[in-house]
């Protein structure tokens, strides 16, 4: 169980997982999450299912190393299991017929955008697809957000791939060229990055979907470290979303929420690099005699 | 009884259970109460009159045969009293540390009327660490009936009603939501109070003896339904507790460093955070924390943010309130946690309640505002209620805020139950007798049903849901 049966590099720092699961991937639906420990001494970490394989009893997950739980988990090779992998958790993606609709992914959030864009396509909408990310290196699954797009547009910050825009960009023009034409929004990447589609949306007021990545322990309501402030009060992110309507989320509360354990999460980072250094040195000295 | 022995024993006083020195214990989470010695255990036990007609056994919701055990102890005989014990007691280590035994057992104590009742859960916990270490008491599985249950969780209720049903044949898994089995033993209750060695022993020996699967990792309501669970089984069984956390509807609960008592515990206990970096998961303690509420639950968490703040030797200075609208009197914690507590330095603050939570201009808590109440007439509970007292506010100054007001059932669990009513507080409507839900087939028991109670009352629910699941299995009685 657990067992990681492929592992890809899409980049330096994003790598994508294929993990035996079966129990999960029987009810995984578009917009939901797992929780994942490494192991005995690992902290539960909430990653969107960016894809699932009923059939061959399988999920996919794609996580960037920024912590020093993710740089571990990407040292895990094939074969290798994760301790926990519990799931599928949060409410599923809305999927109907809305007509034209707009699906926006910024950089490891072009993952779990996917399966929202390809459930959406097959229940008969017109998806224009925006995907976006700092440079070039950082973008991924352009192939296959292309396939389940009716547009794709390609953005990165500086310019060395697509068009040298933010996403905000594109979405806007969209919007002022199709005046009452799109149903609905979705967009998923950094908080920043939702924060500010949410405010080019809201003037068109055009329903925007986020999908929230905050900090949470347990992912099953359990906590609460997970809370956001919406203008219907506290909300629960692992049990009453993971997704929200954009306009209705207090973005500087929730900025300043993911910061909290800032502090921590570098020490943890440090002491990693450290160890995983000594551990290559050592590698290294012991090559060399 | 010889009048000249019963005077005898009259005459012995309650014996103290040697503890870890309170400037010692604040620089660990190692355990505070050590437990009887084998001597102090039997010098204890002499002192229960052996009454006829026993009020103890009253007191205890898992019925307990309280002087038979003791009496057992008394006269050196641990593999006897371990017997008595086992007979309805599955957890007897977890329950003497955790049972607030002064309002149970020992409250109905004949002694206690003159004097002071006789220590029955320091015993009861020296019989369950003697039967942890020697192992006397081999639990056997009746014939198999062939019959399958499904029990979801594995806090108290759960664990005794799986212990009880596998004892009587049936094959049990249990479904946890969590990587550890344990329930709101092992995320909810420090190691310093309960350690974890004993939990996953009193557990593992449990489950092995009588082949109860348990499988991790299990959301039921996401992994697998209820509606599911049926189908596979011939009852199911929720046990599933109160682990939503409540937080006050006043200004400022967002603030960074306000958490439940909840994430403030599971990220102690569960994740280990007081290991932090040995271990992944971080938890923050503040300078001048103050926790919201005065139950178990709040005592857990200021001794648990003594100890980070001694740890971190940020001791200088730091300070731990425990914030309680009420008065002394209407403290609902186990008086030895308050005692403990109090004599570590937690700082109470009675008949306090917090208005507003004031942030700097990073979004973290800088303060309180705080209004100062006073006792009305007794509400519902009985206790009397606090009302402010108008122009009383003032500002206490606090950099953490842990939120410590009760809980409420999880609602993951009842996504796709059909049929399984539950009551506007969010708790399953259940009969009190027999555990019995709306749900043909369906049982539940503990905090689940009655909101956050104690493990024990929790094990006396475990316990009459498995007479009456066997009941059922066995064709004895119909839905």
């Amino acid at each position: 169980m657990n067992k990681i049966l492929e592992k890809k590099a899409l980049s330096d720092v994003t790598k994508l997982m294929v993990v035996e699961a079966p129990q999960i991937a029987r009810k995984a639906r578009a917009g939901q999450f797992v929780i994942v420990l490494i192991h005995d001494k690992g902290e539960r970490i909430p990653l969107t299912i960016a894809d699932y394989d009923r059939e061959a009893g399988t999920i996919t997950m794609i996580f960037q190393e920024v912590g020093k739980s993710t740089m571990q988990m990407g040292t895990m090779q094939v074969g290798d299991s994760f301790k926990t992998i519990v799931g599928p958790l949060g409410h599923p993606t809305e999927i109907e017929k809305f007509g034209k609709v707009i699906c926006v992914g910024g950089g490891v959030g072009i993952a779990p955008v996917y399966p929202i864009a390809r459930e959406l396509k097959e229940a008969g909408n017109y998806v224009i697809s925006i995907i976006g990310a700092r440079t070039k290196e950082l973008l991924l699954w352009e192939d296959k957000m292309r396939a389940v797009s009716d547009e794709l547009i390609v953005t990165t910050d500086d310019g060395s791939y697509g068009r040298k825009d933010l996403v905000t960009v594109p979405i806007k023009e969209i919007l002022e060229a199709q005046p009452g034409q799109i149903a609905r929004i979705w967009a998923i990447g950094p908080a920043i990055m939702m924060k500010f589609v949410a405010a080019t949306t809201k003037p068109f007021n055009v329903p925007t979907i986020v999908s929230l990545n905050t900090i949470m322990v347990d992912g099953t309501g359990m906590c609460g470290g997970c809370r956001v402030l919406t203008d219907e009060g506290a909300r629960f992110v692992c049990v009453d979303g993971p997704e929200f309507d954009a306009h209705r989320v207090d973005w500087n509360s929730l900025l300043s929420r993911m910061a909290f354990y800032r502090s921590e999460e570098l020490q943890a980072v440090e002491r990693w690099r450290k160890s995983h250094e000594c551990k290559l040195e050592s590698a290294v000295a012991k090559g060399v005699e | 009884m010889a009048e000249s022995t019963r005077k005898k024993r009259v005459k012995i006083p309650r014996q103290d259970m040697p503890v870890q020195e309170a400037e010692d214990r604040v620089q660990n989470f190692t355990e505070v109460a050590l437990g009887f010695t084998l001597e102090l255990a039997r010098l204890e036990a002499e002192r229960c009159l052996q009454c006829k007609e026993p009020k103890c056994m009253e007191g205890c919701p898992v019925e307990v045969s309280i002087p038979e055990f003791i009496e057992a102890v008394r006269s050196g005989d641990m593999a006897k009293a371990v017997r008595i014990m086992k007979d309805k007691n599955n957890l007897p280590a977890i329950c003497g540390r955790v049972c607030p035994q002064e309002v149970q057992c020992e409250s109905r104590c004949i002694l206690g009327k003159k004097g002071e009742p006789v220590a029955i859960g320091r015993i009861e916990r020296f019989v369950g660490d003697f039967e942890l270490e020697k192992n006397t008491f081999e639990v056997t599985r009746g014939p198999s009936t062939g019959k399958k249950v499904a029990v979801v969780g594995s806090g108290p209720a759960s664990l005794t009603c799986a212990v009880d049903l596998a004892r009587l044949g049936h094959d049990v898994t249990i479904f946890e939501s969590l990587h550890t089995p344990g329930g709101v033993l092992v995320y909810g209750i420090p190691e310093f109070r309960l350690p974890k060695a004993v939990i996953r022993s009193e557990i593992e020996t449990a489950a092995k003896a009588l082949g109860i699967q348990i499988l991790t990792d299990h959301v039921i309501g996401r992994t697998l339904t209820i509606d599911e669970l049926a189908a596979q089984h011939d009852a199911i069984f929720l046990g599933t507790g109160a682990g939503l956390p409540m937080f006050m509807r006043i200004p400022g609960i967002n603030l960074n460093g306000v958490m439940s008592a909840n994430e403030f515990l599971t990220r102690v206990n569960l994740m280990r955070g007081y290991q932090f970096p040995d271990f992944d998961t971080p938890v923050k303690v503040g300078r001048k924390v103050a926790v919201i509420g005065a139950g178990n639950v709040a005592m857990d968490s200021a001794r648990c943010s003594l100890r980070l703040q001694s740890l971190r030797g940020g001791a200088k200075g730091g300070e731990v309130h425990i914030v309680y609208r009420r008065s002394p009197a209407e403290v609902p914690a186990r008086l030895e946690e308050v005692h403990h507590a109090e004599e570590e330095g937690v700082i109470f603050d009675f008949l306090t309640n917090p208005v507003e939570i004031l942030g700097d201009d990073k979004g973290a808590v800088r303060a309180m505002r705080c209004i100062r109440m006073e006792l009305g007439e007794p509400d519902a509970s009985g206790r009397r209620s606090p009302i402010p007292i108008k122009g009383s506010e003032f500002e206490m100054e606090v950099d953490q805020v842990i939120m410590a007001l009760g809980t409420s059932p999880n609602p993951l669990v009842f996504i796709n139950a059909n049929g399984l009513e539950r009551s506007r507080h969010g708790t399953v409507v259940a009969s009190q007798d027999t555990g019995r839900t709306t749900m043909e087939g369906v049982w539940a028991g503990g905090d689940v049903v009655t909101g956050a109670a104690t493990v024990i009352s929790a094990m006396g629910a475990g316990k009459r849901a498995a007479a009456d699941i066997d009941l059922y299995l066995k064709g004895e009685t119909k839905w």
